[in-house]
């Protein structure tokens, strides 16, 4: 999984830094060409810090996103759904390693980053707030959040910054077998006895909502927004990226004769888009300001992680106390 | 794990001692495979997470190796059956693989003691005369190399620290686990005729050698063992007495395949 299409905006903005022009021009002459910006290499002020926050947040969501489907491990169904799914969420939890990594490039130490997210001041994916609460859950979370997911990393993957197109490309790589561990598990929920199926449906209709937001809402075409985009930060609407998901998945979650709880969605013939109902955006920013069902449960045992391992992550740093200055 | 399906000829009088050792390693295997996979999302940091996840794979896919081997030739049912419907006292893990995660010093000394003891008897039964399980064990030892690697680094690393209290948790937890530890290596039935046979040395033999490895892992990280004279080793896994801990986690293990256990998941 996990990078949420959306980035919260900021409460409130930073003081504006004017870039050398020149620097500035060239910069985003090279980001036209297609060419990759690299660690070392000039970067406008406001483009780094952009994509700090998104990669550091698409960090968080993956380590944040290993806690409700850790918890099916123990519970997962057999060797074959358990191995899988152990797999499945040991990638993530290296997704967010790669991720922090990419984020440590711009100048952002892991430590830092990991207790901006303790102390609620970074965000993770939304979608994480919600419980995960039978097996059918993770069937969805595995087909559909994955699915929507590597639609947003496919097209980020495609950027200006270099570290992060490389990671999200291997990313992407791993988070095609999630999509079919996701789908098998869907599948034979689908087509199974009628107690599978219910489950699946029940977890389909609370799923739906969270999956709407994924994406976030429609993009405010700014000023902001557009600078984003010409720098290669970001790659494609969020409206562009929901109907892109649309399109791919809801006809494979109606064929295999389920239900979605929006009476209005439906494609329209003439513009090619699909149409849905409201998708409640007022819940989305409840959940965002940490309202969410689960907002305080996740934060609390990442919070609980972090203290019981103090003591290692303090010991391992000390194995080096004795450290010599080299000569000359 | 694909483990050829060929019916291997096996004394009558050796079939229930093998019983009882594939059953023993396939347990231990399953119940600290299940452990180790908690700390998917916990671990202190990114790196032991993916550490204890990848052990915690291998353990599941060696268990699912020896149950095989019992399906297969010893008339046992299907892996999934076999070890997602037992009853509580079928089970024969000792009792060191069962208690819950606690924090990183225990699971971390559990994951050196278990390992150490692994490789040992993946060692000696790679040259069974058990063809079957030679293979296996041959294939699952190269695995346990890389679990030792990672024990070994980061018990001597926190060993060594220069950190007062890491070193502290680090023995109390070596302490506090030695008589657990020592129960991996409770008598099984039959194991005379097996060592006989060599199909699988008793017990008391690995119990030795493991002692003797130990000392030389620890040799050098200011950690030490008890005296295993001293301690008193924790029995009765193996005859399916079993800590309170067990069946809340096979309660939590079968939670979903009992909704309907006909269902295809």
């Amino acid at each position: 999984m996990y990078g949420g299409g959306y980035i919260p905006k900021e409460e409130t903005r930073k003081t504006v830094v004017n870039d050398d022009p020149d620097m500035l021009a060239a910069f985003e002459a090279r980001v036209a060409r297609g060419e990759k910006v690299e660690p070392r290499d000039w970067m406008p002020t406001e483009y780094r810090r952009q994509l700090i926050r998104m990669i550091e947040q698409h960090a968080h969501s993956e380590i944040i996103g290993a806690l409700p489907e850790g918890t099916w491990i123990t519970r997962a169904p057999g060797f074959r759904r358990k191995l899988a799914l152990m797999a499945k969420v040991q990638d993530e939890v290296g997704h967010a390693q790669l991720l922090y990594s990419a984020a440590e490039t711009l100048g952002k130490p892991r430590e830092a980053m990991i207790n901006d997210l303790i102390n609620g001041k970074s965000k993770y994916s939304n979608v994480f707030n919600y419980p995960a609460k039978t097996w059918a859950d993770v069937a969805v979370i595995g087909f559909l959040i994955d699915a929507a997911a590597i639609v947003n990393q496919v097209a980020n993957s495609k950027g200006s910054y270099g570290p992060y197109c490389r990671a999200l490309e291997r990313i992407c790589y791993e988070e095609s077998f999630h999509l079919k561990q996701g789908h098998s598990v869907f599948v034979y929920l689908a087509t199974g006895t009628p107690l599978q199926r219910s489950m699946l449906q029940d977890a389909l209709n609370r799923w739906w909502k969270p999956i709407m937001h994924f994406f976030g809402p429609s993009d405010e075409m700014s000023e902001h927004t557009l600078t984003l985009m010409r720098w290669k930060v970001k790659m494609a609407t969020n409206d562009d990226m929901r109907q892109q998901f649309l399109s791919l998945y809801v006809p494979k979650i109606q064929e295999l004769g389920l239900s979605l709880p929006d009476a209005e969605l439906r494609k329209d013939a003439d513009s090619g888009k699909w149409l849905f109902g409201d998708p409640d955006w007022a819940e989305f920013f409840a959940v965002i300001r940490g309202n969410g069902p689960c907002n305080a449960e996740r934060l609390a045992v990442r919070k609980a992680a972090e203290v019981n391992g103090a003591w290692v992550r303090k010991a391992l740093q000390q194995a080096d106390a004795r450290y010599v200055t080299p000569l000359a | 794990m694909n483990i050829p399906h060929k019916s291997f000829p096996i004394d009558d009088a050796h079939r229930e001692p093998l019983r009882h050792l594939l059953t023993a390693l396939a347990d231990d295997h399953l119940i600290l495979g299940h452990r180790h996979s908690e700390w998917t999302g916990l671990g202190p940091i990114l790196e032991e997470d993916i550490a204890f996840s990848s052990i915690a794979q291998d353990q599941m896919g060696h268990a699912l190796g020896f149950y095989s081997l019992l399906h297969e030739h010893l008339d046992a049912p299907d892996p999934d059956i076999h070890a997602f419907t037992r009853q509580e006292t079928d089970f024969s893990c000792c009792q060191l693989v069962e208690w819950p995660i606690g924090d990183y010093d225990f699971s971390l000394t559990r994951h050196l003691f278990f390992d150490l003891a692994a490789g040992l008897r993946m060692e000696t039964l790679s040259l069974s005369n058990f063809k079957p399980l030679a293979q296996l064990a041959t294939k699952i030892r190269g695995e346990v190399k890389y679990h030792m690697f990672h024990a070994k680094t980061m018990v001597s690393q926190l060993g060594k620290s220069s950190d007062e209290t890491a070193r502290a948790r680090m023995q109390t937890a070596i302490n506090r686990q030695f008589g657990l530890a020592l129960g991996m290596f409770e008598p099984r039935v039959g194991e005379q005729l097996l060592d006989e046979a060599n199909i699988a040395p008793i017990e008391s033999k690995w119990r030795d050698r493991w002692l003797e490895a130990l000392n030389a892992v620890l040799d050098g990280t200011g950690l030490h063992i008890p005296d295993p004279e001293r301690i008193e080793p924790v029995y009765g896994g193996r005859r399916g007495y079993h800590t309170e801990y067990l069946q809340p986690l096979l309660n939590e293990m079968t939670e979903v395949f009992r909704l309907d256990p006909q269902a295809e998941w």
